[in-house]
């Protein structure tokens, strides 16, 4: 009994981590049919995100908050990575509305791009350019109607970049020569440690569990009921879903498809950077950290099918537990006297690379029978 | 006039040809040892680019996962190259098996005795496993963004089986093929190195001859149906999955074949074939030199490829950066790549645009179409 709970404990952490993840991505390809090969890119500026804020955190101003500041980055790399998706989308996601195959290379190149930026540019100069970016985007919106509609708006607009890109300057400066690690640029990995209060291993039922992984399913928890409270409960949320079934009507019906697509892209790529804060928790943080994850990812969205967050968890954690009960060959030790050609399958794909194997296998027959995943969308229509 | 409508005369098509055929057999002793092995890689490339265009270009496919059948190509010739060569060692079977203690050639390795079989096995191989994956994918109707996903995952499965087998296929290390003989010569020396790149240009022109009668014709005409309006061609009687299971496998011989050449001439095959980088970056290839052109996808191969050699020569950091712009100038600004942009309106709009050309008022293809019959 007691290897059964652990083992479901390990298979849902495996799972939440998928699922947080994962959330973004089956939220925006529901929505645009569109597949962000940069949303691992998108996590790995999240994992970003917490290292720096832990450096800031470490200096002397800040220093009586240090134990409080995974919360705030988990705010942060929100923050981070829904701006810069929020500007993916309108410089790129956007022109390529209607052709899915060209948005999925298009965001691989982005990707790219972020994998070989956070490589050769200093992480304080990297901070800066995302206050900037952040500035430039949200000032022009909180200036009075008034300007909003007068024909000289596009110099307010214009000026407001221009006192974005001088603070962007500034933090860098700023950052960089107080935060000596942030100040040069390096491939290597960092790590991420968590606060005193973090490490450690609680015991619920006479099995310890570790507290990273507690606040990983915590932070999954919490994104997925504001998440589903967002998308049932508020205004936008409405409008995402009308757009999700039908876009040509709900444009009809005077909802901006335009907004909504840039809510739903900023909100997804959001959680793509709160997902980093929880893999920056379970490991060293690097410039191919995303890449480890992404597939997972894919494979989530693939298996709940979209436009329903209730496939998306359960398919992460199917995905979870099963890797966790092949990979680490538990079937062998619950049931410990089967017949030995079982016992030597189970043996061959009890590493995490042949579990990938064999999940994958899986998903694969579970296709054949459910080709839109486990929740699809009911309707009748060609599907083009 | 667009390039496409210019009807050249036998004269000058016979000239290029000839042009062509004498610069491959003065390439070896035109470029240094290492360029004419950089050239052989990337024409051995443009074959797997070839493939690409096929079920991209012509059928609407993306592929991310070619590696897979590039690499199983690679591994074909590869291990029959170990197998023949491995006499001096041990149990008369390759060397790194005694690394971990495998005493006997496993059995699927046996036929790779015979090199007929592996003539055959080179691309036979991969064309039935992508068949059976393709199949398994669009007998479901799992199409456009599932399938490249589901490509890419395959990719990755595959990548880490192979990587996760040492007693198998020597795993990670992957298996070498410098040091081997092919009847009773180095492959790693200088003339049989130039004896590959020859077989590669032959190889080249002959599949781009074959994927020339591929795309034209009926079979032709549905891919491109299959493409533009998938559930269309299915109303009209045809089975879309067949034509898209025979296009994919027969791009995933193409790739086989690609890899086998492109492992030759370097010397290695590893898992590393298989990375989702690299199958990504044959589809740019594809993209940049013009989609649904099969010119297009051979000279985008070896120049993306040559000009990735010389910046990372250069500038090594930079590369990420430019490939990364492409990807995204590719498809924002020239969806139909370098030549189908020249073969389509391009020029003649940028002509335009500085004044140069007279604007059309009509539509297009008449008036010139007028024009080309009245200069005759």
């Amino acid at each position: 009994m007691e290897l059964l709970f652990d083992s479901l404990f390990n298979g849902v952490a495996i799972g939440s981590v998928l699922l947080v993840a994962a959330l973004g991505l089956a939220i925006v390809f529901g929505l645009m049919g569109v597949i962000n090969l940069a949303h691992g890119e998108l996590m790995m500026l999240g994992a970003y995100t917490t290292y720096v804020t832990q450096l800031i955190f470490k200096l002397p101003i800040l220093k009586p908050f240090y134990n409080s500041y995974i919360i705030v980055s988990i705010f942060l790399a929100f923050i981070v990575s829904g701006v810069v998706g929020i500007l993916l989308e309108k410089t790129i996601i956007r022109k390529l509305y209607g052709s899915p195959l060209e948005t999925l290379l298009a965001t691989w190149g982005v990707s790219l791009i972020l994998q070989q930026f956070v490589r050769s540019v200093p992480l304080a100069y990297g901070t800066g350019l995302v206050i900037s970016l952040i500035i430039g985007l949200f000032l022009p919106t909180t200036f009075p109607q008034k300007i909003k509609e007068s024909i000289n708006f596009k110099y307010f607009k214009f000026s407001s970049w221009i006192f974005a890109a001088l603070s962007g300057v500034l933090t860098g400066g700023l950052i960089s020569s107080t935060v000596s690690k942030l100040s040069r640029a390096s491939a290597r990995n960092v790590d991420v440690t968590a606060p005193s209060w973090m490490r450690g291993q609680v015991e619920i039922l006479g099995t310890a569990f570790p507290k990273t992984r507690l606040m990983i399913i915590i932070i999954t928890l919490i994104s997925v009921i504001a998440i589903t409270l967002f998308l049932n409960q508020s205004a936008w949320g409405m409008r995402i879903r009308a757009v999700t079934q039908n876009r040509q009507m709900s444009d009809c019906l005077g909802i901006s498809t335009e907004k909504v697509d840039i809510i739903t892209f900023g909100i997804g790529s959001g959680l793509a950077g709160v997902a980093g804060v929880a893999v920056s928790l379970l490991g060293s943080v690097g410039p191919n950290v995303g890449g480890n994850y992404i597939v997972g990812c894919f494979m989530v969205v693939v298996l709940g099918g979209v436009g329903n967050l209730l496939g998306t968890v359960f398919a992460s954690f199917g995905i979870g537990i099963m890797t966790d009960l092949i990979g680490a060959g538990r079937l062998l030790s619950i049931w410990p006297d089967m017949p030995l050609p079982l016992s030597n399958t189970i043996n061959f794909f009890a590493t995490t690379s042949m579990a990938r194997v064999m999940i994958f296998a899986l998903i694969v027959i579970f296709l054949q029978f459910k080709p839109t995943g486990l929740f699809p969308q009911k309707g009748r229509m060609v599907e083009n | 006039m667009s390039l496409s409508k210019i009807k050249f005369d036998k004269k000058i098509v016979l000239s290029f040809w000839i042009i062509l055929i004498a610069l491959i057999i003065a390439a070896p002793t035109l470029l240094p040892v290492f360029r004419l092995n950089l050239l052989g890689r990337y024409l051995s490339l443009s074959i797997v680019a070839l493939g690409v265009d096929l079920i991209w270009g012509y059928t609407g496919l993306l592929s991310l996962g070619q590696g897979i059948f590039f690499a199983l190509g690679g591994y074909c010739a590869a291990m029959y190259l170990q197998i023949t060569s491995s006499s001096e060692f041990p149990n008369n079977i390759p060397e790194f098996f005694a690394l971990y203690g495998v005493e006997k050639l496993p059995f699927f390795w046996e036929p790779f005795r015979s090199p007929i079989f592996t003539f055959f096995a080179i691309w036979i191989i991969p064309a039935l496993v992508a068949g059976l994956i393709g199949f398994l994918v669009f007998r479901n109707r799992i199409k456009g963004v599932y399938f490249s996903i589901l490509t890419q995952a395959s990719l990755l499965v595959f990548f880490n089986f192979f990587n996760g087998q040492q007693k198998l296929i020597n795993g990670t290390n992957g298996l070498k093929t410098d040091v081997t003989q092919l009847f009773g010569q180095m492959v790693g020396s200088a003339s049989m190195q130039r004896i590959f790149f020859w077989i590669t240009a032959i190889l080249v022109i002959t599949a781009w001859f074959f994927a020339k009668w591929v795309v034209k014709g009926r079979f032709g005409n549905i891919l491109i149906g299959i493409r533009d309006d998938e559930p269309r061609v299915r109303f009209t009687g045809y089975n879309p999955v067949i034509f898209k299971t025979i296009i994919f496998s027969i791009a995933g011989g193409l790739a086989g074949i690609s890899g086998a050449l492109y492992t030759v001439q370097s010397g290695i095959v590893s898992p590393q074939f298989m990375t989702v980088p690299f199958s990504i970056e044959m589809v740019i290839w594809v993209a940049v030199g013009g989609r649904g052109t099969l010119l297009g996808a051979i000279l985008g191969a070896v120049f993306i490829n040559y000009a990735k050699s010389l910046v990372s020569e250069a500038l090594p950091a930079s590369w990420m950066f430019i490939q990364g712009g492409l990807f995204i100038l590719v498809v924002t600004a020239l969806p139909e790549g370098v030549l189908g942009w020249v073969q389509g309106d391009g020029p003649r709009n940028l002509l335009q645009r500085f004044g140069l050309k007279r604007k059309i008022e009509t539509y297009p293809s008449l008036e010139v179409n007028n024009k080309e019959e009245n200069n005759e």
